[in-house]
């Protein structure tokens, strides 16, 4: 929430800017073209409101995310695609705004984990069960095997 | 009262040295009577930490302001209950239920391990003792919940409106229960590399460990899941936010321990593997504390300006992850390797699990870490939400759920795959045929949901057809099925009902996510709205006053296909004057498996109330599948067999038969 006061200015630079446009939905942001509206509910999923914690600007009650809203539906009125979209935005916010990180080199090792893990597992099971070799069961002594055996007897 | 609260805490301290030294040197000379002292100690510690934690309740019980915990999470109005809970509602007393869960459980060691062997069992408590050792310290150093104020103040700040709840009862200490009940599958395991050997009774011991913490940790998370769902006011149940991710890591890498540990049990194999993913899962736990409670979740930088609990915390992390480790390191090539198996196999099987699991757990990992640690080397910021959750651990479970009701129909050492998928025919034709009814019949439905409603019926039929298959369906009189299903190892149980859990869970997110519909519109009283064949009358707002809040309360009728009233649905906005915070009570009611969701928003110039309407199909499912997984746990654990040192009873000719290990 320490964010919040750096974030102030932004909001309050951002309430001027659509002070005009924020008429127009009020709880009904929602766009006339319904296939436009669902366009625009995705696309909010993806975007984060950085007032809040780790919620989507689809989630959040903030100025901020609502004012975000409204960019991202009057940029799809204007005819952008979905990604002309999420760039414009993250090319005024950051890279932080977008919940999904970019496939970019900076976060190779982020996409890259699941399957390089996935794949180093897979050789190592494959490898460790070829060159496993019977082992002797157990090195215990006479009486502590007596005692294991009455543990496990059912 | 306070004081002796406090005095008892650093006695437990006191005592938590003593419990990791004595023993441990006990163990490494051989004296008896030295690794003796280890089980009073530990008790006398659980008693001591008790006594600490009840003067903490119940100075909170009693408003006591002059505690400046107590000040800053308390108010004399607040209900009584959320009194008592908000003991652990806040930092300091949380740590304080972390430590007293930990001492309990080690006192349950010391007083029920007495079949262990000796050097095993004060190795044991000496590592128990070193965790709480150091998170006393923690909390005496950093976090003591027993500072008292000078003057004492007239009237405390109220606990935070979201937590007073009956959720926050319930979701902490069972998440605690969790996350500290795998500090003894830690601690078995440290100690195993400290005497250098490991043997079955050791996974004998570790396993019911295992599964009451993941069932603590199972129910923790459902609980938690819920009471974000009807808390937070907008109905998700699932955010990928770093601190629910903290408590899914542990059960994830909990769930890969469940299974390997079978593995060693039974076979005698991934001996060392499940021995790592045991430090591994508590140190995880230990992860997700330090993620919760050291602040650098909120920024890398408000970690860097309140330092003293977060590095400490850190400090904490690095010993016992960084030692275990280097122990695991140095002695994991003496302790011998398990036994053969084919591949596909019992072992086989879980070993995929286990692979699945595994790599999920890292991806999560990685997911909640990468944008701290990019943000401290590089300074950039990005954010890791839901879509790349969506994107990785997504297609890592599609296997891993497709191959679960295969595992317990597969023999141990040599399975037979074409019996296996001979006997799971007609669970994979009714996954078939509903996925072709989702696809094909429900409108808007995608291929996603479809797969997903195929998925889960899947699990649900894989479950049922394990028991079915035991039970000898098909192939004997009635009769006979229902005496053989009747006497079934409870641990056939406990796995046909986790499974089946999780189907129904996997049905209700996918329920929920493919088929529900919402509305969001402004509504004037009298006014009716229509969702998903419910209709829904506004019938105005009304002030309320709670003790310590004031509402205005929104009620709304749900009208029935002859138009009259089939019961009420209130939602409110509430706001507690002390801390100046408003909080939305969300309007629910369940019908059938499925929920109206109703969340009231602010009220327009013109009269009008912003109204947010969700029809939620299956959604019970999720928490419902959760319990059910609770359930099978808990059913494993009455099994005869995994209680270490139970009086033998002679095999029942069916189990023996249903169980052939």
């Amino acid at each position: 929430m320490r964010a919040r006061f750096s974030l102030a200015s932004l909001v309050l630079l951002l309430a001027l800017f659509f002070g005009g446009a924020a008429q127009a939905v009020k709880p009904d942001e929602v766009l006339q073209d319904p296939a436009l509206e669902a366009r625009a509910r995705v696309l909010s999923e993806g975007l984060r409101c950085m007032v809040c914690q780790n919620q989507s600007i689809d989630e959040s009650d903030a100025d901020l995310a609502r004012d975000l809203r409204i960019l991202v539906r009057q940029r799809l009125v204007a005819g952008d695609t979905d990604q002309q979209v999420m760039d414009y935005v993250a090319s005024r916010y950051g890279e932080f705004v977008l919940l999904k990180p970019r496939f970019s080199l900076r976060n190779a090792l982020l996409w890259g984990t699941p399957v390089l893990l996935l794949i180093a597992g897979g050789i190592f099971i494959v490898f460790s069960a070829r060159s496993r070799r019977t082992v002797p069961d157990s090195n215990l002594s006479a009486e502590e095997q007596a005692a294991l055996d009455k543990m496990l007897r059912d | 009262m306070v004081e002796t609260g406090h005095f008892a805490l650093v006695l437990a301290f006191a005592l938590s040295l003593v419990q990791m030294m004595v023993p441990l040197v006990g163990a490494r000379t051989g004296n008896q009577r030295l690794m003796a002292v280890g089980g009073p100690v530990t008790v006398t510690g659980f008693a001591l930490t008790a006594l600490s934690f009840a003067a903490l309740a119940s100075a909170y019980a009693g408003s006591d302001f002059s505690v400046a915990s107590v000040w800053e999470n308390s108010h004399s109005l607040q209900p009584m209950i959320y009194k008592i809970t908000g003991t652990w509602g806040n930092h300091e007393g949380s740590m304080l239920l972390w430590v007293l869960i930990l001492t309990f459980f080690g006192a349950l060691v010391a007083v029920f391990g007495n079949n262990l062997p000796a050097t095993l069992k004060a190795n044991v408590l000496a590592v128990q003792g070193m965790i709480g050792a150091a998170f006393f310290l923690f909390i005496l150093a950093t976090s003591n919940p027993f500072i008292r104020l000078n003057p004492a103040p007239i009237e405390g700040r109220d606990l935070n409106p979201i937590l007073q709840d009956l959720g926050l009862a319930i979701h902490p200490p069972m998440l605690y229960l969790g996350y500290v009940g795998f500090s003894i599958c830690f601690s078995f395991s440290v100690a195993a590399l400290i005497e250098g050997r490991i043997d079955a009774s050791w996974a004998r011991w570790v396993r019911p460990w295992t599964l009451v913490a993941w069932m603590f940790l199972t129910g923790g998370i459902a609980m938690g899941s819920y009471w974000a769902y009807y808390e937070l006011g907008w109905g998700g149940f699932w955010f990928w936010d770093p601190v629910e991710n903290a408590s899914f890591m542990p059960w994830l890498a909990g769930t890969a321990l469940l299974h390997s540990a079978i593995v060693m049990e039974k076979r005698s194999a991934l001996k060392i593997w499940t021995l790592l993913l045991a430090i591994l899962t508590f140190s995880l736990s230990l992860l997700g504390t330090f993620l919760v409670r050291s602040g650098v979740l909120t920024s890398v930088h408000a970690f860097a300006t309140d330092p003293a609990r977060g590095v400490f915390i850190l400090c904490i992390l690095t010993l016992f992850i960084g030692g275990s480790l280097t122990l695991f390191a140095l002695r994991a090539s003496r302790l011998t390797a398990g036994g053969l198996f084919h591949p596909i196999s019992r072992e086989g099987a879980l070993v995929l699990n286990n692979l699945f699991l595994t790599t999920a757990t890292a991806t999560v990992l990685v997911g909640t870490l990468y944008p701290l640690a990019l943000e401290a080397l590089t300074g950039g910021k990005i954010s890791v939400g839901a879509p790349f959750f969506d994107l990785t651990f997504g297609p890592l479970m599609l296997p891993l759920l497709a191959i679960v009701p295969f595992g317990p129909l597969l023999a141990w050492k040599r399975g037979d795959a074409i019996a296996a998928s001979q006997r799971l025919i007609a669970a994979f034709a009714l996954a078939i045929a509903a996925m072709l009814v989702t696809g094909l019949f429900i409108n808007g439905a995608s291929v996603f949901a479809a797969l997903g409603v195929g998925l889960a019926v899947w699990l649900v039929g894989g479950a049922l057809t394990d028991l079915a298959v035991k039970s000898g369906f098909g192939s004997v009189a009635p009769a006979v099925m229902l005496r053989r299903f009747a006497g079934l190892p409870r641990s056939v149980f406990g796995t046909a009902l986790a499974h089946l859990g999780l189907g129904l869970t996997l049905l209700g997110i996918v329920g929920t996510l493919c088929f529900g519909t919402e509305k969001i519109l402004s509504m004037r009283p009298g006014e009716t709205v229509e969702l998903s064949g419910h209709t829904l009358r506004f019938e105005g707002l009304s002030p309320q006053k709670g003790p310590n809040f004031t509402e205005d309360r929104g009620r709304f009728l749900l009208l029935g296909a002859d138009g009259n009233a089939d019961g009420a649905i209130n939602s409110a906005k509430r706001f507690y004057p002390v801390r100046q915070t408003v909080t939305t009570e969300s309007g629910i009611r369940t019908i059938g498996l499925s929920q109206l969701y109703l969340s009231l928003g602010d009220e327009n110039n013109d009269g009008s109330v912003v109204v947010r309407l969700w029809w939620k199909p299956l959604v019970t499912l999720i928490w419902g599948g959760g319990l059910v997984m609770m359930a099978g746990a808990a059913m494993s654990l009455l099994d005869r067999r995994l209680r270490v040192g139970a009086p033998a009873k002679g095999r029942t000719p069916a189990a023996a038969l249903a169980d052939p290990t």
